[in-house]
């Protein structure tokens, strides 16, 4: 296995009382793009804070590279960080803000200029070094807190949000961008978002959080065929979540059917979440459905329609590329493969 | 970190209680002993021979704040409507007197209101007057109209132009005449410019001493003269001065808390 | 926008000859050659002359000058500090120490000026000896100075956002580094103006100073005395000037301005 760079021991975080880490552990590996994904309040920022030196835990410990860093304060961490609206000096133009860090560690001023260059080179902003900050676009000026923050040759790169504020277009562009850019140094990136899309997209593995803990931790590809809990499905991609029982190996009961799935080792009779993809739930006619009920509403979304069709009292969201009628009796099928079966969470994690 | 900053704080803290809390501990200390230092309230009880001046002075600040409200509120209101490069230099033009000292300003109408100034020869090539102006009530209330009324203009033209056009507009189209836009639109969207315009006047009216002196001459006493005369007069009684302060800031906590019921949960801050 | 009624502009001209008139009679009047105020009896420049040979006013406005410099430099410092630590604090303590501060804006100045002399009144009874004068004008000013650069400073702070402190440390900064070179220059425009109301204010302040300063007379206090005599002149000729540099001032400030304004749009688009 890759060596762990950065490792969290069961840390704790409070604010007033509150409970924003509960006991969290993790262990990052070396030159390896990580994202933390969660809601907002889950707790993902306060872990990037930590591991950053911002905010001391309550109790807990944080490793870098195999040393105890806990309570070293930021600025004699081997980290540098991207901060949410990148934070640039509005004081100081393009080249200063890149050369910040460096002046600061006294280095010479020939290779300052070379390694500002050089990074402004990587990111796209060569002759834009005399700028002001406040006149870039935003998409400039995540650059340039990209630049400032990498010229100093991190281990690690924290990266808090940094897309959340530009529009759809830019924010996939600097998606690959970053991702190149992670590639090329061969450095550590831990990526904080809520965008479940970007996440599957940039990273090599996936840290789903949600209450101050863990939920899962995958390949993205893991993540979204095979979420451990309801939570981890509902929040990577839409899902319909219903609950179940397992019948026997193999077999599961929801919305008064038994249905073939792929799953066992389940206790007998256990209750579970029973997750379906909306566009694994094919559209037949009536008589041939699985299941049946009566189409509530149909909205194009572009590529397929999303349709609301009501069964038993609960309402299945289908993706498809058939629109239906409202109104419209129709009937449901699933494939074994497209039932995930999952442990049912308890009621406080929802 | 956030522990350490607040370190700085400390001297700040320490000027503030002895150079602010202090002195008006003191102002209290004094207000109720007697020269001897032992407690009384006859510095308090012995004001109600003043009560005339009291009255006078709350009168006459009150006066000079309704006619600066009536003043200022369609000027600012103009001012507000104006093209913006426009609005700044005709802001300017309000602020420009405040930042001459008011003990000239008061001086120039000094001169004016004199039995042989330039008013009153000036009505005198008409045959009328002359007029006896200076050392009245009249001329009092006119000084302070004078030297406040950019304190007036600037709250109420602050959150005039923050009204935005449509609001109006919208009024009109829903049928207002002039008299609505004003009562039901204009006067509700600007009560805390006029509170906090009330105040700024009414405040240093109502504690003015010299004013009263250049403009009113001896006869027209205010709770300020009282207050001076008891401390740099001739009259040097610390304890009764201290009193009157008291009263003096009794009265401007009851205006500011008029004004702050006045104004209800939307409170703006200030100008300055 | 509709072209501006009649109406509304004869009240504008109104209000403002009514803020201007007495103004341009004084200047006018500096130039006359008699003491008298209603006739214009010829030209002189005798009033300005006296006027810059009128040891009183000089050394007045030295003072005046001295003061406003050193109470504002001290005050500015002062209550930069009490921002920063006041910024760092809990609602509770900070709600308390912002309306203290509040008191000094709006007491009348009066009872600020008489309350720091009782204060001063009290010490001198302790210590005996002389304690009104310099020290007890400097007090005073510094006192009634903090509370605007608080004001001015404060809300620049909340303003600023908090990152841009966290990213100083993260590229290597120490907490002293930081203030100095990323928090001091964002808030720099704000302590600079805190400082410029500081200068305005002292200068102008004759209420406070008259009761605090002993013998001692600042501009202001020079300027009371001489209105105290019924016809002296020389006053129209100090106004004038003090309007015309004060004018002056605003003038090049507001080109300044609008230089820079014009300056940083042009770099924008």
């Amino acid at each position: 296995m890759e060596n762990t760079i950065v490792a969290l021991k069961d840390i704790v975080v409070d604010f007033d009382g509150e409970a924003v880490l509960t006991g969290l552990s993790l262990d990052i590996h070396d030159k390896e793009f990580v994202t933390l994904l969660g809601p907002s309040g889950c707790g993902k920022t306060t872990t990037l804070r930590v591991i950053g030196g911002f905010l001391e835990p309550k109790s807990g410990n944080v490793f870098f590279d195999g040393k105890d860093i806990t309570g070293m304060p930021p600025y004699k961490r081997q980290v540098n960080t991207v901060f949410q609206k990148y934070a640039l000096f509005p004081h100081l133009n393009v080249y200063e803000n890149v050369a910040f860090g460096l002046r600061l560690r006294k280095v010479e001023e020939k290779e300052i200029k070379t390694r500002v260059l050089g990074m402004l080179e990587m990111v796209g902003l060569r002759g834009f070094e005399r700028r002001d900050p406040t006149t870039l676009s935003g998409g400039q000026q995540q650059r340039v807190a990209i630049a400032r923050a990498l010229v100093n040759h991190p281990r690690v790169l924290l990266l808090d949000e940094p897309l959340g504020a530009l529009d759809l277009k830019l924010r996939k562009e600097m998606q690959t961008e970053l991702k190149r850019i992670q590639k090329n140094l061969n450095i550590t990136f831990i990526y904080v978002t809520h965008d479940q899309e970007e996440a599957l997209t940039m990273s090599d593995t996936v840290v789903v959080m949600n209450g101050g803990d863990i939920q899962q931790i995958g390949t993205p590809v893991d993540i979204y065929n095979e979420p451990k809990n309801a939570f981890v499905a509902d929040f990577i991609g839409e899902s319909n979540i219903l609950s179940g029982v397992m019948e026997r190996d193999f077999c599961v009961e929801f919305s008064g059917q038994q249905f073939a799935c792929v799953d066992k080792g389940f206790a007998p009779r256990e209750l579970v979440d029973v997750v379906v993809r909306p566009e694994d739930v094919q559209v037949v006619p009536a008589i041939q459905g699985q299941l049946s009920g009566v189409v509530k509403s149909v909205i194009f979304k572009g590529v397929h329609y999303e349709i609301i069709v009501e069964q038993a009292g609960f309402e299945w969201k289908i993706h498809s590329t058939q629109s239906q009628q409202p109104g419209e009796f129709i009937g449901m099928n699933i494939g074994p493969d497209e039932i995930h079966i999952m442990h049912r969470m308890e009621e406080a994690a929802r | 970190m956030k522990l350490k900053s607040k370190i700085c704080a400390a001297p700040y803290l320490v000027w503030m209680v002895a150079f602010i809390v202090a002195p008006l501990l003191m102002v209290i200390y004094f207000a109720f002993t007697d020269k001897a230092g032992h407690f009384t309230l006859e510095n308090l009880s012995g004001l109600s021979q003043y009560s005339s001046v009291f009255i006078r002075s709350i009168l006459l600040a009150a006066i000079a704040t309704v006619i600066c409200l009536f003043l200022a509120y369609p000027l600012s209101f103009m001012l507000s409507r104006l093209r913006v490069n426009k609005q700044r230099i005709m802001l300017m033009l309000v602020m420009l007197p405040m930042w001459m000292n008011f003990l000239l300003r008061t001086y120039a109408w000094m001169t004016l209101l004199e039995r042989n100034g330039l008013i009153n020869s000036f009505l005198g090539l008409f045959g009328i007057g002359p007029f006896n102006m200076i050392n009245t009530q009249g001329a009092v209330v006119l000084g302070m109209v004078y030297n406040y009324l950019p304190y007036m203009i600037l709250p109420l033209y602050t959150i005039m132009v923050k009204i935005d056009n449509s609001l109006i507009e919208a009024a009109e189209d829903l049928g207002a005449n002039l008299f609505h836009k004003v009562t039901k639109v204009l006067i509700p969207l600007s009560m805390p410019g006029i509170t906090t315009g009330i105040t700024m006047v009414f405040v240093p009216s109502v504690s003015t001493f010299i004013i009263s002196r250049m403009l009113g001459g001896g006869s027209n006493m205010m709770i300020g003269d009282l207050i001076e005369l008891q401390f740099l007069g001739n009259s040097y009684n610390y304890n009764l001065g201290s009193a009157m302060s008291l009263v003096l800031m009794v009265v401007v906590l009851l205006c500011m808390s008029v004004t702050n019921m006045m104004d209800g949960e939307n409170k703006e801050g200030g100008v300055i | 926008m509709k072209k501006m009624s009649f109406l509304s502009k004869a009240y504008m001209v109104l209000i403002f000859s009514f803020m201007y008139v007495p103004i341009a009679v004084m200047a006018v009047f500096s130039f006359n050659e008699s003491k008298s105020r209603s006739n214009f009896t010829g030209f002189t420049f005798d009033w300005y002359i006296n006027l810059f040979r009128n040891d009183m006013i000089l050394s007045a406005l030295g003072l005046s000058l001295v003061i406003a410099l050193v109470a504002s430099v001290i005050a500015t410092i002062l209550g930069t500090m009490a921002s920063i630590g006041i910024h760092s604090m809990h609602r509770a303590s900070r709600t308390v120490i912002m309306n203290i501060s509040y008191l000094p804006v709006i007491n009348p100045e009066i009872i600020t000026g008489v309350s720091m002399m009782l204060l001063f009144v009290v010490v001198k009874n302790w210590m005996g000896g002389k304690v009104f004068g310099m020290p007890t004008l400097l007090i005073a000013h510094i006192t009634f100075c903090v509370p605007y650069v608080i004001f001015n400073v404060s809300p620049k702070l909340r303003q600023m956002d908090v990152r841009m402190w966290e990213a100083a440390l993260d590229l290597g900064c120490t907490p002293v580094q930081a203030f100095f070179k990323v928090v001091l220059p964002e808030i720099m425009p704000a302590v600079f103006s805190g400082f410029l109301i500081c200068l305005t204010y002292s200068i102008d302040d004759f209420i406070i100073s008259y009761f605090t300063s002993g013998t001692l007379q600042t501009l202001p206090i020079a300027i009371y005395s001489m209105t105290r005599k019924k016809v002296s002149p020389e006053i129209n000729a100090l106004s004038t000037i003090m309007f015309v540099v004060i004018l002056s001032i605003i003038l090049f400030v507001n080109a300044q301005d609008s230089r820079r304004q014009k300056k940083s749009s042009a770099r924008r688009s």
